[in-house]
């Protein structure tokens, strides 16, 4: 994975507050730089989205345990411009036994065509897809309909109980026609 | 009853529920982190107003952006609205959107899909 342009690089405690000020940050960029207003649209709301997702996970874990040497409350939240799109990554820290049901969320919307898509976030919406609780799957859904590319994913295995894992949600800088 | 007014903030919507007229407003951005308790005082009052509604109510929903937990949230508002639509108090809802924002016409197409009630799309005139 290559990466330029950074626009904006944290790694730490993600607080609501912290989000906020992100979000308003790189709005006043996009602005300021004259950005295609549908295309500065779509970047903030698939930012939203991943950003929120992440504050979500994270303030729902338990307070970190002091022995244990993984941060899991800290994730790390960049945004970038490349010649042809934006990218938003996220990486926190998840235990390996949510892997598989996040991986097959993720593949399964990796696979869905744009009808499919809105077909499963129609479901999620009204609570009879994805079967389990929350909104998490709802935003991935989102996120992958504005994006319109698939998500970029990985598991770093950091030990036998943890993994880091990241996601790469893009958004092209040429507007359809 | 009263009017429920809550003024717009970077994250959350100008909303206007006016029993008097009926006439409803939802304006700005929704993307708080915490829907659920924006929401619930507006979901408390339309479960009121639901109990005496006027014979026309005419929605305006006027968004520029809202995250997937707001989404849940809105779907809930329409629920209320679509119950008080069916018994027989017409509920006329309009969504506007940016002519070039494809996303919030879809949106507004899956309430449409979702629901049993008039949802008009309409774009939004440019200022």
């Amino acid at each position: 994975m290559q990466l330029n342009n950074i626009i904006f690089v944290y790694q730490g405690e993600v607080t609501a507050d912290l989000v906020s000020s992100i979000l308003q940050m790189v709005e006043n960029k996009l602005e300021g730089e004259g950005e295609d207003r549908k295309v500065k649209k779509r970047v903030f709301n698939v930012m939203v989205e991943c950003l929120q997702n992440v504050y979500h996970h994270l303030d729902a874990l338990p307070p970190t345990d002091p022995n244990n040497p993984i941060r899991d409350k800290t994730a790390l939240l960049m945004i970038g411009r490349e010649e042809k799109d934006y990218y938003i990554i996220t990486g926190n820290h998840v235990q390996n036994d949510r892997i598989p049901d996040l991986k097959s969320r993720l593949d399964r919307i990796n696979r869905a065509s744009k009808e499919e898509l809105k077909q499963l976030y129609q479901e999620v919406l009204t609570g009879t897809g994805f079967s389990e609780k929350g909104t998490a799957g709802l935003g991935m859904i989102d996120i992958a309909r504005k994006s319109g590319q698939r998500l970029g994913y990985d598991f770093h295995p950091v030990s036998d109980k943890y993994s880091f894992f990241s996601l790469e949600a893009r958004v092209s800088r040429i507007p359809e026609k | 009853m009263e009017a429920l007014r809550i003024e717009s903030t970077h994250k959350t919507p100008r909303v206007i529920l006016d029993p008097e007229n009926g006439i409803f407003e939802f304006s700005g951005r929704s993307i708080p982190e915490d829907a659920v308790s924006f929401y619930s005082p507006i979901l408390d009052w339309l479960d009121q107003y639901a109990k005496k509604p006027l014979a026309l109510t005419h929605v305006r929903f006027d968004l520029e952006y809202f995250n997937t937990s707001s989404s849940k949230n809105i779907l809930e508002v329409l629920k209320r609205l679509e119950s008080i639509h069916a018994s027989g108090h017409e509920v006329r809802v309009t969504w506007y959107y940016d002519e070039d924002d494809e996303d919030m016409e879809e949106t507004g197409q899956d309430y449409q899909a979702l629901l049993n009630l008039p949802i008009e799309l309409s774009v939004k005139v440019q200022s």
